[in-house]
């Protein structure tokens, strides 16, 4: 690489979806590449099944930890709806990658508002520029890797294989953030989120 | 610096403002911590509890906090105490006082504002209270400032004898950035000394303590004028056509959308290095002061006779952005979005909800079906507000749901207190509700109260308390006895009842209320996400598709484990469920099975 790596990832979803240790997982990334790096976090109220985002952005230097509108190379999207919520940070030429997940919110549930059918077409078709994006059932694959739980680590495999870092630097950085206990489930994790992509681009 | 790229920046730690706080608490030697939890502050104290060498505690409340971190300055030993933007109205006495009688162990005090109220009940800005109590303010804008800023605020403590203040907003406590850690000092711990002139507080001794005070405050603001405060202030000199007077969060937004602005940063919010800044802003053509919620700083710089843009330009609310610094210095920017925004469905919001298995819900739907005025308190049950429930009418600050439905009681002659409640959590009731309801008593109210016992501080990531038997380890404690608390207090009709059985809910709240005296109902059930949980994962509920009658009774209780499905019938999601029993309760034609019926 001629030029230094610059990234900025919103990860988003519903409070309690594994954002805040995706957002870990890509910080520690950035912490092994050499690069300065911001991971901005929500707890506190959202965190009660609310809609939840958490920012990464990592560059030779990082000043505002914020995704502006419009800044996003990526966009990781836990869930239908959020995908939709928060498309609109996507710079053009970026990638949205959506887990096949549709989790009504109360509004929906109570009757005063209606789940958008067809979000992950439409965000397709909408799309301006280069922008590509990518859905796949995550919750599936991790279960098959050995808990649903990993569903996170799933969505960083996959667009793993749409940046120039080396998967080592993420097989490192599962082993550092996770339990000894936990690391064979998201290694395998991260190899079918990997794997996902590689088939879907040779479709 | 040639490090290969695999390897590079495990030195660095990827720390949260709230973790950097607490490493910066170890490496200054801090003896005693002690706090109530409150966001976005919370983990500060969460994470010093990880260091052997401090004594970390949950206090009852913000006050009693600072009061417990005052004593252990006095004896001589450094001390913190940490909350919320609010909590420091709780502790605003003590913290008045113990700036005249100064501090011998230093003593700071770290107070988290939420600028666009991500988990608050207002948008309060703390640096009000440095200007009024006389006492310096910190402000770090990343992690790596949050650990020197603090090591600094200790050291600052007992060289000017003064309490510090270290403020913080939510976007610097919950965000990771890279930190190179320090080593801890030692820290002996000074001799207690007595010294009634300087530590009784009457006012012989304070009218002489507020001229040391003065003096202290004038020395301070020399010392800053001439440069020699470390810490407070850094000053990048590029363009003279532009100068940005900013601090903490803002500071890296002006970073970002201003890389040729010439920057005077504050480290110190309170006081201001006024001298430096006149000599500033007399070296730019035009000078910005940028600075998220009140015109805190740009008062101070007007009272001082140097002109200067603020306000004028940016809002009084919410949280600052780049893009919101763009539209005021780079109106030209255009971005290069991937979507037509206008062109796309809008999505419906989602706001927070009752978690699957959530005890304060069944309660909440008792109250919904009798249609009782709320006095409500904060927590998680002031969800209890929100649909289904829609079962709360007024929450206004910590513990003031029993004092507010002492006063509706009273200004109808005690009528609507036959057709209002009280609902507080046992947190709260600890925290401020105790004494609200020894004054209903003794001023004979006939007010209800709901005391929501889940047997945790749920709200703020679960802490425990004084009445939920562990203390910050999670280690054995004395376990308060609310019944008998309230005994105690003088309260004579209490019931106890299961807040997930509606219908003992509906029958019980109906009796209370027509009592005439205060009383109290405790609805006591555990909250299912702490151990050991509500059920087992093997008694999660089923559906029985052959009794269904799709009439769909249960997807309106909300539960997030259960979807209305394509077909009508309803999907139980069993990673989500926590085998509560609320959905077998509602469903009146027993199609939902499992969860511990009892
Ligand atoms: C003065 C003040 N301190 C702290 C907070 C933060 N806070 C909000 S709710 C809450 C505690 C809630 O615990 P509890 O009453 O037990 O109810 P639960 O959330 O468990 O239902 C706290 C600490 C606040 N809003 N105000």
């Amino acid at each position: 690489m001629s030029q230094p790596l610059s990234l900025n990832i919103a990860l988003v979803g519903v409070g309690g979806q594994g954002t805040l240790v995706a957002g870990k997982l890509l910080g520690t990334v950035a912490n092994l590449l050499g690069l300065d790096v911001k991971v901005s976090e929500v707890h506190g109220m959202s965190q009660r099944g609310g809609s939840v985002i958490t920012y990464v952005r990592m560059a030779e230097t990082v000043a505002s930890p914020i995704i502006e509108p419009a800044q996003a190379d990526f966009i990781l999207s836990f869930e239908e709806l959020e995908a939709l919520r928060w498309a609109y940070l996507l710079k053009a030429g970026g990638a949205l990658l959506v887990n096949n997940l549709q989790i009504p919110p109360a509004t929906v549930s109570t009757g005063v508002a209606k789940y958008p059918q067809g979000i992950v077409s439409e965000l397709d078709e909408k799309a301006l520029g280069q922008s590509k994006v990518f859905s796949f059932d995550a919750q599936k694959l991790a279960d098959e890797a050995g808990s649903y739980r990993a569903t996170n680590v799933v969505m960083l495999g996959a667009m793993s294989r749409l940046t120039a870092i080396d998967p080592d630097i993420f097989a490192k950085a599962i082993d550092l953030v996770f339990p000894e206990k936990l690391r064979a489930v998201n290694h395998k994790a991260f190899q079918s989120g990997s794997d996902i992509i590689k088939y879907t681009c040779e479709f | 610096m040639d490090k290969p790229a695999n390897f590079a920046g495990l030195d660095r730690q990827l720390l949260l403002g709230n973790e950097a706080i607490a490493r910066g608490a170890f490496e200054a030697g801090v003896k005693v911590i002690s706090s109530y939890p409150g966001t976005p502050s919370t983990e500060i104290t969460v994470n010093a509890a990880k260091y052997p060498r401090i004594y970390t505690e949950w206090a009852t409340n913000e006050k009693v906090g600072l009061e417990v971190a005052y004593g252990a300055s006095l004896g001589g030993g450094r001390a913190m105490s940490c909350m919320k933007h609010v909590g420091l109205n709780v502790a605003a006495d003590p913290l008045f006082t113990s700036s005249y009688t100064g501090v011998n162990g230093g003593l700071v005090i770290v107070v988290a504002d939420d600028p666009g109220m991500h988990s608050s009940q207002n948008e309060q800005d703390s640096r009000h209270y440095a200007r009024a109590a006389k006492l310096m303010m910190f402000e770090p804008a990343d992690s790596q400032e949050c650990l020197d800023m603090t090591r600094q605020a200790f050291a600052l403590s007992e060289q000017y004898d003064t309490p510090v203040l270290l403020r913080l907003t939510t976007r610097i406590s919950h965000t990771r950035t890279q930190v190179t850690v320090g080593e801890p000092i030692e820290q002996p711990r000074r001799a207690y000394v007595k010294d009634m002139m300087k530590y009784v507080m009457m006012p012989g001794m304070a009218i002489k303590r507020h001229v040391v005070i003065e003096g202290r405050q004038s020395q301070l603001q020399k010392d800053l004028d001439s440069g020699l405060v470390p810490g407070a202030f850094t000053i990048t000199r590029k363009s003279e056509k532009l100068g940005i007077l900013t601090s903490g969060m803002a500071y890296q937004y002006v970073r970002e959308a201003l890389p040729d602005a010439s920057i005077f940063k504050l480290g110190l919010v309170y006081p201001l290095p006024i001298e430096q800044i006149r000599a500033f802003a007399a070296s730019v053509e035009r000078f910005v002061i940028v600075e998220e919620l009140d015109p805190f700083i740009e008062t101070e710089i007007k009272a001082a006779g140097i002109a200067c843009e603020g306000k004028s330009l940016f809002t009084l609310q919410g949280e600052y952005s780049l893009a919101l610094l763009n539209k005021v210095f780079h109106p030209e920017t255009v971005l290069d979005p991937a979507y037509d925004t206008s062109a796309l469905t809008p999505a419906p919001g989602r706001p927070p909800v009752m978690c699957a298995g959530c005890p304060h819900k069944g309660l909440f739907m008792a109250l919904n079906r009798l249609k009782l005025t709320v006095a409500g308190d904060i927590g998680c049950y002031t969800l209890g507000a929100l649909a289904p429930t829609n079962a709360m009418d007024a929450c206004l600050c910590m513990g003031a749901s029993v004092g507010m439905a002492h006063g509706l009681d009273q200004v109808t002659d005690h009528e609507l207190a036959r057709k209002s409640v009280a609902v507080i959590g046992d947190s709260t009731f600890l925290h401020t509700g105790v004494s609200s309801l020894i004054n209903s008593v003794y001023n004979g109210s006939t007010s209800t109260v709901i005391i929501l016992d889940n047997s945790i501080t749920g709200m703020t990531g679960h802490q425990q308390n004084a009445a939920s038997g562990l203390d910050i380890h999670n280690q054995p404690a004395p376990e308060l006895d609310l019944e008998q608390l309230c005994r105690a207090i003088g309260v004579r009709s209490i019931y106890e009842v299961d807040p997930a059985d509606i219908k003992a809910c509906v029958k019980v709240i109906k009796q209370a209320v027509e009592e005439p005296q205060v009383t109290v109902i405790i609805a006591k059930r555990p909250c299912a996400l702490i151990p050991p949980g509500i059920g087992k994962k093997e008694e999660v509920v089923k559906l029985d598709r052959d009794k269904c009658t799709r009439c769909q009774a249960c997807i309106k209780i909300m539960c997030p484990a259960l979807l209305a499905g394509p077909d009508g019938y309803p999907q139980i999601d069993p990673n989500i469920c926590n085998a509560c029993h609320l959905c077998t309760r509602v469903c009146n034609f027993g199609a939902l099975k499992g969860g511990n019926e009892a």
